[in-house]
């Protein structure tokens, strides 16, 4: 069979499952369509929260990133695990207890305020939206390659399959999908890496690869890549670049943004129990850590196939660098897609891969006869989709990979329209303006939002604004500044009031958009930057990115502050939070 | 808020807190600030360090859910909170 025909074969059969499950979880209650009527078992839950958590970029991008940025990717392979630790320990049960359907919900009851609410879910939507734009686009790249259809017709295909079962199902379709979903993804991710580690290492389990020693040479890989990098001019992989501030400061703010992320929160009230609650956190983080453990062995063997494959002798000698014509194929498929780029600078006919900013090496290589590196383009996404041609998987292996993509960009995209249509149709309609709408009109709302929702996000998926690479930090910093404090005082500290928390939420988010607007241009418009965006201008060499810790804290103290100088919560409020700190008496399972 | 429930709440800080207390130090502490410290120490061909940034703290992150979701179920029992 053609590789085509595969491909359409797996994505199309992972597709019908997707619509299969839509007919067969369709949501009948408001419990339903917010919560899945809180029936699904902790281990379930668990696979689904890796699913939606596990976006487009954790499929695509991450083991990518950690290739061309070595041990200073660590800060995106902690900061978006570690927050499970403080979302299962300081959240995600008193949460369930409260019982609810959404996180604005929770904020607007525990500080008795719709004016806390409303900021709540203006946080929800700007950082989910942000979000969401991001999981269109990886349809839509996902799609043009794999399946040759231009991007537009790819991320409607995207739209119309997310309809049908996000629509029908609310959170029980989607639910059952995300389980459905994460096999797809998991398996896609881990065959090519076992295949891949086989060939390198020997070790079959990528993660002990990493630390393996190689078939070829015997050196240990992260040694061996070590100096293979160095020999060429680049940084070493396993050498820190960045300062150690910005490191804790960034991991620290991914953490507490991804446990204040609502998408993932609203997951753990869809349990039966608090307990349930707990465990789920855990469950989850087994799922997610099976690829996020992957991707370091990923990350580094894919960097050491490609960096091997051009430069395949000692460096400096003429016939070791490889010849332009006996170029792999998938080398050639790449290129068609604009994502490698050669540019013969030297006009030898081989391929010079060499870091030309080291002026250094830069000496060196005008020796050689080299004259600027000629891998003009290098886009980090291609490491995990090129990694089953690099390594010559079998042709289904690769189509599994395009179902995976799909999958994880599909996933994520779901859990963030339907926390972005809940907050619509109950914070701000049931919630606000309409408080005596009927259950099957809510119900009804929930679904039109649901439609709005996956319009807008299909608008701005085919014409993404320009700053689309850049909001990610800002959905992330919103949630550290805004949104994971409010939720922690209400928990943690009975005493914190309505004022106090309300100007903590203003202060957290204004201080982090402001300090990301200025070094990054306001609301993001080219030029507009207040100051040039490197070392010498962040106060104490704070990177734009790393903010949304201090902006947390900024929210602690300035709700500290505001609330000891207002009157103390009303008796009703202490007693709720007394009641949420314990798991007796937790409202069961609806109907189911 | 009663006495027995209050003892329950104080317990849970005290659990949350230990077990932040390791989640700071395998991450933050090992993975970043003492990085080059512990890289002199090798597992295989990784440097400890290195090993705690991309693999370690993962895996202790798992075992610290763990724990707290077993312990925290056997106070919610000792303290009869427990639900149903």
């Amino acid at each position: 069979m053609e590789l085509q025909t595969y491909i359409y074969l797996f994505v199309g059969g992972t597709f019908a499952l997707y619509i299969g499950i839509a007919f067969w979880a369709r949501a009948a209650t408001t419990g339903d369509f917010y919560v899945a009527g809180k029936g699904i078992h902790p281990v379930a839950n668990g696979m689904a929260t890796a699913a939606d958590w596990m976006s487009a970029a954790s499929f695509i991008s991450m083991a990518g990133l950690i290739a061309f940025k070595g041990y200073d990717a660590s800060v995106y392979l902690m900061g978006w695990t570690g927050g499970y630790v403080l979302l299962a320990m300081l959240l995600a049960p008193y949460l369930r207890k409260f019982g609810k359907f959404t996180v604005p919900e929770f904020i607007g009851e525990r500080y008795y305020s719709q004016t806390a609410r409303i900021v709540a879910v203006i946080c929800l939507i700007v950082a989910s939206i942000t979000y969401v734009i991001g999981q269109m686009k990886g349809v839509g790249v996902a799609f043009g390659r794999f399946l040759e259809v231009d991007f537009d017709t790819g991320v409607y295909v995207g739209m119309a399959i997310v309809f049908v079962y996000a629509v029908l199902g609310g959170m029980k379709g989607i639910t059952y999908t995300q389980i459905a979903q994460y096999c797809v993804l998991i398996f896609a991710y881990t065959i090519p890496a076992i295949f891949i580690s086989l060939n390198l290492t020997n070790n079959p389990v990528p993660q002990l690869g990493l630390g393996s020693e190689l078939a070829s040479n015997g050196g240990y890989l992260l040694d061996t890549l070590d100096k293979t990098l160095v020999d060429l001019g680049f940084a070493q992989y396993t050498d820190q670049k960045g300062t150690s501030l910005n490191m804790v400061l960034l991991t620290l703010s991914l953490m507490i943004g991804t446990a204040g992320l609502p998408h993932v929160i609203i997951r753990f009230f869809t349990v039966p129990k608090v307990r349930d609650a707990r465990a789920s956190a855990g469950w989850a983080l087994v799922f997610i850590a099976i690829l996020y453990t992957t991707a370091p062995a990923v990350g580094s063997m894919a960097r050491l196939n490609l960096t091997n494959t051009i430069q395949s002798g000692p460096v400096g000698e003429p016939t070791a660098n490889l010849l332009y014509a006996e170029r792999p194929s998938w080398f050639k498929n790449w290129e068609k897609t604009g994502l490698l780029k050669f540019e013969d600078k030297n006009g030898d006919g081989r391929i010079q891969y060499y870091n030309d900013k080291n002026t250094d090496f830069a000496k060196k290589a005008e020796a050689f006869g080299w004259k600027g590196n000629e891998m003009t383009k290098v886009d980090r996404d291609i490491m995990v989709l090129a990694n089953p041609e690099i390594a010559n998987l079998p042709f289904w292996v690769i189509a599994l990979v395009a179902a995976g993509g799909l999958a994880a960009a599909l996933s994520t995209a779901a859990g963030l329209l339907l926390a972005i249509s809940s907050s619509i149709s109950h914070d701000l309609l049931k919630g606000v303006f309409m408080p005596d709408i009927s259950e099957k009109n809510e119900l009804l709302a929930g679904r039109i939002a649901m439609t709005g929702a996956i319009i807008v996000a299909g608008y701005l998926g085919l014409n993404p604004p320009g700053f689309a690479a850049q909001v990610v930090a800002l959905a992330f910093g919103l949630a550290a500044s805004s949104i994971f404090p409010a939720l922690m005082m209400g928990i943690f500290y009975k005493k914190m009031n309505n004022t106090g928390a309300v100007m903590g939420m203003l202060a957290g988010l204004l201080s982090t958009l402001i300090y990301i607007f200025v070094y990054k241009g306001w609301f993001f418009v080219p030029g507009t930057a207040t100051l040039p965006n490197n070392a010498e201008n962040w106060i104490l060499g704070i990177q734009p990115e790393s903010f949304g810790a201090i902006g947390a804290l900024i929210n602690f103290v300035v709700a500290f502050i505001v609330c000891k100088v207002t009157a103390a919560p009303p008796e009703h409020i202490q007693h709720l939070v007394e009641d949420i700190r314990v798991p007796k008496g937790a409202a069961s399972a609806t109907a189911h | 808020m009663s006495d027995s429930s209050s003892d329950y709440w104080k317990a849970n800080i005290r659990l949350v807190s230990i077990l932040l207390v390791v989640w700071f130090v395998v991450s933050y502490l090992f993975g970043i600030i003492l990085v080059d410290q512990l890289n002199s120490i090798r597992i295989g061909g990784v440097g400890l360090g290195f090993w705690f940034a991309q693999q370690g703290s993962i895996y202790t992150f798992l075992v610290l859910i763990f724990i707290y979701a077993k312990r925290m179920n056997a106070l919610d029992r000792k303290f009869n909170v427990h639900e149903d």
